[in-house]
């Protein structure tokens, strides 16, 4: 089986973020940089799947910024065989990711019987990569999935929906799947896996490469800014008893007028 | 001249660290309390790679170097340094066979270790011999066709879960240590007797014990080099070892800093955050001056060793300066708390009473001085 996941490299999450000068994207010269944490699972999946079916290969596939390879080449220490690096900006638009992952996963020349996803990227959150990728290559697609089964061609996948329950679909390969926390329990790269990964093979592309142009955004960046500040707590003082009727009814005042919890 | 981890090293210290605050961090609390031994986490620190770093590939290791070691070392140290004094035993003990062990011992005792998780011990320290290790007491008799051991060991780390003992004994004391010898000894052989496990200040999820040989028989092909070579072979080990025990105090020095810078930004004084406080940002920039030092002096300790360069006496600075600071910043760690530092509610506590260790073992700061101060001003 080719088996694909696609990895997102995103901001350590205790990044500080700041907006950068011109207030398109976020300041990246000093971040620390990880694999998407929705990713793993779609990594641990497709090696679990590899374990399962002998003679498979499973290549990581990240579009992205070239100065840290972070992502892959954890990928690639947990066990992928092989990875493909598409550089562009950090800051690119869902659509255009998408085309550019169709645009590497066809120039593999191998053709996917599985590609996997993580269901979201806990930098921008946008939640659209795997269903537009599945749109533009034509595919099935489930996202949310916290089960996989497989039995020959079939897959049977479970999908979480709001409060809980479970929706059971089964799909044909080659389908693209994304993957919720829950499905597996991501492996730790091992000593032995990094000294491997830095003798697997990493393919890096341009843009041009893959297929997509300028004209591809749909989204473009303009004004990134930090949430405004908290204003500070109030404080009341109620120590004096002939003073609490009055606080307490000025503090109701504020929870329904300004707070309006109430 | 370089001072950059290589991209290998940095995803290995990220790997270690991940592991130290997923899987040691989490339990390490109530580990010292119970003195629960971490056989789950060196289990599983074992799959990763991170225990034997010392066997080379060519039986089985995964070939690091001592710099990749001792960066895992303060990665995995930062979540726990007794868990890791536990986790690094085995190099420890295995270091004298990989220095001092012919082919055929090397393959027979070192790969077993790369193929399950085995523990081992190293047997030096008796009852009345510890900074004097040349006074071993511990006897070994050559009786024809095997040695007989017999002799009681001390603070022995591990040892009731090691399964191979390397022990330090001396075919005549009077010998000093021209008469040191070191053997294997498997836990299976008939006349050994595990003492209780020590009741310690710190590092107390880490199995300390002593041991007594009764007359024990030992193959005349477990004996590293020949009798008398013992004392060259615990020189070796030691310019391998004391880099990779600095690591533990390093990594519970940057864990100290981390914390203290934490609490100090949180925590409010005088209606402003102890870290506005000139006294405290002091401390914690004393804290940082002795890190950085600590790390760079035990890269090179290492750095050395790799090139197949002389390194005792760094090593020895390494290890004494890594020491002395991991014990003054995880104080001031605790001081910077103030009373909820004192509180095993908190973590700083613990580290403090962790980093005591690391001043007595594999060599007191004493020693190290007499070693630096014996290189420096001649003999
Ligand atoms: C928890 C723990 C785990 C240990 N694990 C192991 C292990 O796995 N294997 C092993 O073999 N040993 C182990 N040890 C033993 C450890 O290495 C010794 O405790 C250490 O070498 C000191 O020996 P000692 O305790 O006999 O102290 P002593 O040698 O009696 O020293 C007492 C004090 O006198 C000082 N001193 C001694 N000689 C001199 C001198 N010439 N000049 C100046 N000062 C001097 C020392 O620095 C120290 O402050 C462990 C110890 C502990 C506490
Ligand atoms: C076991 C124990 C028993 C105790 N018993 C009692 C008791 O019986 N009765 C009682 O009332 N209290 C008691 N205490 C409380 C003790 O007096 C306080 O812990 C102590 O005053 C420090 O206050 P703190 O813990 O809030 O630390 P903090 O005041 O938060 O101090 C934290 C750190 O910041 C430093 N710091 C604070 N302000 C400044 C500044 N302006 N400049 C420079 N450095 C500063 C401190 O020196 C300290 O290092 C006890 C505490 C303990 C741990």
């Amino acid at each position: 089986m080719n088996i694909f996941v696609c990895v997102k490299q995103v901001p350590d999450t205790e990044t500080k973020v700041q907006p950068n000068g011109d207030g398109t994207f976020i300041e990246t010269n000093s971040i620390k940089w990880i694999m998407n944490p929705y990713d793993e699972f779609a990594v641990e999946q497709a090696l679990l799947v590899k374990a399962a079916n002998a003679g498979s290969t499973v290549t990581v596939v990240r579009v992205g910024g070239v100065k840290d390879t972070e992502a892959l080449r954890t990928a690639m220490a947990m066990g992928a065989d092989e990875a493909i690096l598409v550089e562009a900006e950090d800051n690119l638009d869902s659509y255009s990711i998408a085309k550019a992952l169709k645009g590497a996963i066809d120039k593999s020349g191998k053709s996917a019987d599985l590609i996997l996803c993580g269901k979201q990227a806990i930098d921008d959150d946008c939640l659209q990569v795997p269903q537009i990728l599945a749109t533009m290559m034509e595919l099935p697609s489930v996202s949310v999935i916290v089960g996989f089964e497989q039995d020959g061609d079939k897959v049977t996948v479970k999908r979480e929906i709001e409060g809980g329950a479970l929706e059971i679909y089964e799909l044909n390969k080659p389908c693209i799947l994304a993957t919720n926390k829950g499905i597996n329990t991501p492996r730790y790269a091992s000593l032995p896996g990094i000294m491997k990964a830095k003798r697997k093979p990493m393919q890096q592309l341009s843009l041009g490469d893959v297929g997509v142009t300028a004209d591809d955004r749909r989204v473009v960046y303009s004004d990134f800014q930090l949430p405004p500040e908290k204003p500070a707590g109030k404080k009341f003082d109620a120590m004096d008893e002939a003073d609490q009727q009055k606080v307490v009814e000025e503090v109701v005042g504020l929870l329904r007028t300004e707070a309006k919890v109430i | 001249m370089n001072f950059a981890l290589t991209a290998e090293q940095i995803e290995m210290y990220n790997m270690a660290k991940k592991f130290s605050e997923k899987e040691m961090i989490p339990y390490a609390s109530e580990f010292d309390q119970n003195s629960t031994f971490p056989i789950n986490q060196i289990k599983k620190a074992w799959e990763l790679g991170f225990v034997n770093t010392c066997i080379p590939v060519e039986y089985g290791g995964n070939g690091l170097s001592l710099v990749d070691a001792v960066t895992v070392g303060e990665a995995l140290s930062y979540g726990c340094m007794g868990m890791h004094t536990s986790i690094m035993c085995n190099d420890l003990a295995l270091t004298p066979i990989v220095v001092g062990g012919s082919e055929e011992q090397k393959e027979r005792f070192l790969r077993p270790f790369t193929e399950s998780p085995l523990l081992a011990s190293f047997c030096l320290t008796e009852p009345g011999n510890g900074s004097d290790a040349a006074g071993i007491q511990t006897t070994i008799k050559d009786k024809g066709d095997h040695w007989v051991l017999s002799g009681e060991k001390m603070w022995i780390t591990n040892a009731g879960h090691a399964d191979w003992f390397v022990v330090y004994c001396s075919i005549d004391p009077k010998l000093k240590h021209k008469g040191i010898s070191a053997v294997v000894v498997s836990k299976d052989f008939e006349g050994i007797e595990i003492g209780k496990k020590e009741h310690k200040l710190g590092q107390n999820c880490s199995d300390t014990r002593s041991i007594r040989f009764n007359n024990v028989k030992v193959p005349k092909e477990n004996m590293l080099g020949g009798p008398g070579e013992g004392w060259k072979i615990a020189m070796k080990t030691l310019d391998h070892s004391r880099p990779l025990v600095s690591s533990i105090a390093l990594g519970g020095s940057q864990r100290a800093l981390d914390l203290s810078v934490e609490y100090a930004k949180e925590r409010k004084q005088f209606s402003v955050p102890l870290s506005k406080h000139q006294a405290i940002q002091f401390m914690i920039a004393e804290m940082k001056m002795k890190v950085e030092a600590s790390r760079l002096l035990i890269q090179k300790a290492a750095w050395l060793a790799d090139q197949g360069e002389q390194n005792t006496t760094i090593a020895s600075t390494a290890k004494a300066f890594a020491a002395d600071s991991c014990m003054q910043i995880t104080t001031d760690a605790v001081q910077i708390y103030g009373g909820y530092g004192y509180s095993k509610e908190y973590p700083v506590e613990k580290l403090m009473r962790d980093a005591k260790l690391i001043q007595i073992y594999e060599g007191t700061s004493q020693i190290q001085r007499l070693v630096i101060a014996r290189e420096v001003l001649g003999k």
